[in-house]
């Protein structure tokens, strides 16, 4: 390998890239882009969900709680009825995501220690179940008489930190757009160059595999590390995201990540008949990459088999380092099983793609 | 000038030797068995229409293609094994523009100059003095993409000779050229000539095969004539003949019905005609003409190139009509 030539595709891919509009816009513009829709639109603490009540108790406790619950900003009392038929049938009608009954023997349970209150979930939307779900771990004390042992502590502690999701979304987000980003790039690199005919003036050159494949991906590396810096910065900015650890490791894991991804499109590349190709290939890649990584679910939650197919992908363990180093103040040496799987896959990628990229047409 | 050896002869050096070459694409066969002599210093001619398997064969001489069978020697290099030695010997020009039209003309021949490994000062030398060669100067910065069909050609062909290649493999360079253009092209080919380069040049152009020291024709994947413009077309004396008549379209049809026509081609008022056999047919066909009732003038004429084609393309059986 001589540096001369692999100076020479860098040069030239930095050349093309500059003069193309689209790339540089997408960029800057993807990682804005996505790290606004993640960070605001996706957003797991609901809140205002329509809610109706039907207190059959009518005490003063009854109404305490019913206040409190309405106190967490988690709902939003929009209808008042006497019978919890009325609650089933105002949410069959969409009026309500949630209902909340509050049973005649409401003292007397509380007091006893059952089941004081019930909640009616609108199960449809996974989200509103979730969150209800949650609202019913709300102490309702039932080892005091007091009303003042129902006040909602703990949900406000639950509900109220409006970044928590944020914090856990953004250092994930600096991976699912590398991870998109950075293999569409390389994916479409070397297939754009045969759609285009420069693949033929490239082979009959002595320019090696190794030295075109190397000098495409190197200034790459560079502009993950510009998407990193933007996600995060803005993520800091906006989103008030903690960094826990050193900002240097949290540089090598995306560098590390940035790697693995181009390597992964390279062989995509290699694969890949046409540019549309090579993207619909980035997608196989990325939907599995965003569902399993444990960006979106939790890891610990998949079955066994999910659990082991995601292993392969370089997002999940860029997560554990991300998440580890950010939010856990770890460092990276700490979190070594992933950065080893990390190289692991970045050898074993970059080495099929150069065997697999013949300088030959047929 | 080039001396002309005969094929074959041990004493000539030859930049190519292939024996035997074929290609299969499935069930197509691109290339059948061809043999081939490029003797050094000449520009040789690969005449042929679309498809007849030119590209195929080129692009197995450069290494880019693995034959199905055969012998290929280029440079004293065996093909496809020793390709990755040849890529710095050689200049590929391809049939499709391949620079990079996002590049600046000078950026392209930087690229191609550090990618052959031409130390940097003597890059740079060879780049300023092909940019006043093939008239670039003023055009340095212009990316190649904007330029026009005969300026794209100039700078491809730039770009192939950056490292003063031993053999140019060209692949139907003007095909998308004015005249002009082309006209200057070829210019620019037999400079390269005279300094040395051995060229292989495919078109479809008579002229341009006319211009070459040596041609061969193929068609359908076979080679089927091989020699000096000048002795394939003597091997056609006295089996070429110029009808005029008043009703060329009506001679046309009189004449292309005869035995021993080959074809007939009309060329202006005037009708060319090629026969399977030499000697007398002159009278013959006048005959023939009277006897339809067309008047018309017949007289011998020079074989040209295209009647070289025409016979060695349409002598053998179709091989589409034998199935």
């Amino acid at each position: 390998m001589k540096s001369r030539r692999l100076l020479a595709v860098m040069v030239k891919e930095l050349r093309q890239m500059r003069r193309d509009r689209i790339t540089l816009l997408m960029i800057v513009g993807m990682p804005v882009l996505q790290l606004l829709l993640f960070g605001y639109a996706i957003n797991t603490n609901l809140r205002d969900l329509s809610a109706g009540f039907a207190d059959q108790a009518g005490t003063a406790g009854s109404r305490a709680l019913a206040m409190d619950i309405v106190a967490t900003g988690v709902v939003r009392p929009v209808l008042q009825v006497d019978t919890p038929q009325e609650l089933v049938e105002a949410m069959r009608r969409g009026r309500i995501s949630l209902g909340v009954v509050i049973p005649r023997d409401f003292e007397r349970r509380r007091s006893e220690g059952r089941e004081a209150v019930q909640i009616l979930v609108d199960g449809s939307d996974n989200a509103v179940q979730g969150a209800a779900a949650q609202l019913a771990q709300m102490p309702v004390d039932g080892s005091s008489a007091s009303p003042l042992a129902v006040h909602p502590v703990s949900v406000v502690g639950f509900y109220n930190p409006q970044r928590r999701s944020a914090v856990n979304i953004v250092p994930g987000l600096v991976g699912v757009i590398l991870t998109m980003t950075m293999v569409l790039f390389t994916g479409v690199a070397i297939v754009r160059e045969s759609e285009r005919g420069n693949m033929e003036l490239l082979i009959a050159t002595p320019v090696s595999s190794a030295e075109l494949m190397i000098g495409k991906v190197l200034p790459y590396v560079a502009i993950g590390l510009v998407q990193t810096t933007v996600v995060l910065a803005l993520g800091l900015w906006l989103f008030e995201v903690p960094l826990g650890g050193s900002l240097l490791h949290v540089y090598l894991a995306a560098g590390l990540l940035i790697v693995a991804n181009l390597t992964l499109g390279l062989l995509i590349s290699t694969r890949a008949q046409s540019q549309f190709q090579a993207m619909q290939m980035t997608f196989f890649i990325f939907l599995p990459s965003i569902l399993l990584s444990g960006f979106m679910f939790p890891f610990s939650g998949m079955p066994r088999a999910a659990q082991w197919f995601a292993e392969i992908l370089p997002l999940t363990h860029f997560l554990r380092l991300i998440r580890g180093i950010m939010l856990r103040g770890a460092s990276l040496w700490e979190l070594w099983p992933d950065v080893l799987a990390l190289l692991a896959f970045t050898a074993v990628m970059m080495t099929a793609a150069i065997l697999r990229f013949r300088k030959r047409l047929d | 000038m080039p001396t002309d050896a005969p094929a074959g002869n041990p004493a000539v050096d030859f930049a190519i030797r292939v024996r035997g070459l074929t290609k299969r694409f499935g069930a197509l066969v691109a290339v059948d068995h061809v043999d081939l002599d490029v003797p050094r210093r000449h520009v040789y001619g690969f005449l042929g229409p679309n498809g007849s398997g030119k590209s195929t064969t080129i692009r197995m001489l450069c290494g880019l293609l693995t034959p199905t069978a055969g012998e290929i020697e280029v440079l004293g290099l065996h093909i496809p094994q020793q390709a990755e030695q040849l890529r710095t010997r050689i200049g590929y020009m391809t049939q499709k523009f391949s620079l990079f039209e996002d590049l600046s003309v000078r950026e392209n021949l930087e690229f191609l100059a550090a990618v052959q490994d031409i130390p940097r000062a003597a890059a740079r030398r060879r780049i300023d003095e092909l940019l006043e060669q093939y008239h670039f100067q003023d055009r340095q910065k212009q990316l190649a993409g904007t330029m026009s069909g005969g300026q794209k050609q100039r700078l491809a062909l730039a770009g192939a000779v950056i490292h003063e290649p031993e053999l140019l493999f060209l692949d139907e360079p003007t095909s998308a050229v004015d005249p002009e253009s082309r006209r200057d092209f070829w210019e620019k080919l037999f400079e390269l000539a005279d300094a040395g380069t051995t060229l292989l040049v495919s078109t479809h152009y008579m002229d341009e095969a006319e211009r070459c020291h040596r041609i061969a024709i193929l068609d359908r994947g076979v080679l089927v004539a091989d020699g000096t413009p000048d002795a394939l077309t003597g091997e056609l004396a006295g089996r070429t003949l110029v009808v005029e008549a008043a009703q060329p379209r009506q001679a046309q049809k009189a004449l292309v019905s005869l035995p021993g026509v080959i074809s007939v081609a009309q060329i202006g008022n005037v009708l060319r005609v090629l026969l399977a056999e030499a000697g007398g047919a002159e009278e013959r066909i006048g005959r023939e003409l009277q006897r339809a009732g067309i008047e018309a003038a017949v007289s011998a004429s020079h074989a040209s190139l295209e009647d070289v084609f025409v016979s060695a393309t349409r002598g053998q059986p179709r091989r589409e009509d034998a199935a």
